[in-house]
């Protein structure tokens, strides 16, 4: 769906998104490296379970929200990427402990 | 134009509600007068426990007029999904009150000796636990939880659900709600009464006073008193995390939707509009010391809300005497006792007379000067 364009040049950083190698850009937030991966990374509501994907990008919408070096419920679009950092697509409710 | 009722309830918050409900569904015709949003409602500062133990030290009855009421509540859950369609997600599998220290777990013991000592009062097998015994039941409770007290008949609800499955059931019922409707005076005449309100006037054969702690100026204007003052109290919620608590706690409880509910304070402070950070963060810290895992959540809405709090915690049901027909009925306990209120209360107004086996202790007339006694239903 999205595609990077030819003239950005920023450096590569690696990420690793349900135990697989990703390659996203310095500056990317988490929202736009997995938006911009082509896999499929939607995550299941809290409640009803319904897929969704990160929406507004800007820190209103909630969409977004991921689990980050194990620490669940955070704002995808509002995290940059560092390199080795650790993504999981949280399936519903945050984990205990997480 | 007028359109005449059996009842108007004044008050349309949960136990205006309630009452209005259980007429209903007797087949009276029934008016709920209410006030607008920026009425102080208690019923949306509550914290929505259905809960009996420690409650009626020093008023045995109460502790009787509440095991009834938690007895009642699954039938009242029930007919409500069956005409609203809404779940109101009652769990009612036992509660803790969990203490923090030794000297917290003894003053906890002390209560639960001097309720049981307490004659005339119905047994609801509360008990106190050890820390050891609380973790087989709440495995994720830290070092610092010293054991606590359970009462097997204790629960909770979505107590904004249920207010609104009342509201969708006034319509089935063909309940009249007026919004905007505050009363500024009661006359009688006719044989009925007459209620003023900035919308017009709105007459009943009967009327119930459900106004919360407006029920102290409403009251005298037929024959009748509610003493009675506000209280205030917060909470605070977290976002929703996976299931962890099968139990709820006083001051802590998961919802069906895995919200976390921290509360409740009481504070004399009666302004609602500002929150008072310190008193937040006790409460806070107090969840995270239970429960050490909370302190990893994000708290996503805290707020402030006025409580209604008779004047020696209990409820206080009466008719007057000069003024038949006329009801007031007064509570802290909104949730709790709401079954009570859909069906005794609501049964009682219909057939015009209180039942004095089970509510004449909670008439007013025990404030009177010859009458005073001491204790709390809070606690």
């Amino acid at each position: 769906m999205f595609k990077r364009s030819d003239q950005d040049t920023r450096p590569s950083v690696h990420i690793v998104v349900d135990g697989a190698s990703l390659v996203a850009r310095e500056g990317d937030t988490v929202s736009a490296a997995l938006l911009a991966s082509g896999r499929d990374v939607r995550r299941l509501t809290a409640v009803s379970g319904a897929p969704r994907l990160p929406y507004c990008m800007m820190g209103v919408c909630f969409d977004c929200l991921v689990t980050i070096d194990g620490v669940g419920n955070r704002q995808g679009c509002l995290v940059p990427v560092a390199e080795g950092m650790r993504i999981e697509i949280q399936k519903g409710k945050r984990e205990i402990g997480r | 134009m007028h359109k005449d009722y059996d009842v108007a309830v004044v008050g349309g918050g949960l136990l205006g509600s309630a009452i209005a409900w259980g007429l209903g569904r007797l087949g009276k015709r029934v008016a709920v007068l209410d006030e607008g949003d920026i009425a102080k409602r208690a019923s949306r500062a509550n914290f929505a426990l259905v809960w009996v133990q420690s409650k009626g030290l020093g008023m045995p009855a109460y502790t009787g007029w509440t095991v009834r009421a938690s007895e009642a509540w699954g039938k009242l859950a029930t007919e409500l999904k069956q005409q609203s369609g809404l779940d109101v997600a009652l769990q009612q599998n036992g509660g803790f009150h969990l203490t923090l220290g030794e000297d917290e777990y003894a003053q906890r013991t002390q209560l639960i000796t001097r309720m049981h000592n307490q004659a005339g009062a119905a047994d609801y097998k509360m008990e106190m636990l050890s820390a050891a015994q609380v973790k087989t039941m709440l495995p994720l409770i830290g070092p610092e939880v010293s054991g606590g007290s359970f009462c097997p008949l204790d629960g909770h609800v979505n107590s904004l659900r249920t207010f609104r499955a009342f509201h969708t059931g006034f319509k089935r019922f063909g309940i009249d709600y007026f919004p905007e409707h505050p009363v500024s005076a009661i006359a009688r005449s006719g044989g009925e009464f007459q209620l003023s309100t900035p919308q017009g006037e709105i007459r009943a054969a009967k009327i119930v006073l459900a106004a919360g702690n407006a029920n102290q100026t409403l009251a005298p204007m037929v024959g009748l008193s509610a003493p009675m003052g506000p209280t205030r109290g917060q909470i605070v919620v977290t976002e929703r995390t996976m299931p962890f608590l099968p139990h709820p706690l006083t001051t802590i409880r998961q919802t069906d939707e895995g919200t976390v509910m921290i509360g409740d304070s009481k504070e004399d402070q009666l302004d609602d509009r500002t929150l008072n950070q310190a008193v937040n963060g006790v409460m806070a810290d107090r969840a995270q010391r239970t429960f050490p895992h909370l302190a990893r959540l994000n708290v996503v809405r805290t707020w402030a809300g006025i409580r209604v709090m008779p004047r020696d915690g209990f409820p206080i049901y009466d008719q007057s005497e000069t003024y038949p027909g006329a009801f007031v009925a007064c509570c802290h306990s909104g949730v709790t006792l709401a079954s009570n209120h859909a069906f005794d209360i609501a049964r009682m107004v219909a057939d015009g007379a209180l039942e004095p086996d089970l509510v004449g202790a909670f008439s007013a007339r025990r404030f009177d000067p010859d009458n005073a006694a001491s204790g709390s239903g809070y606690y």
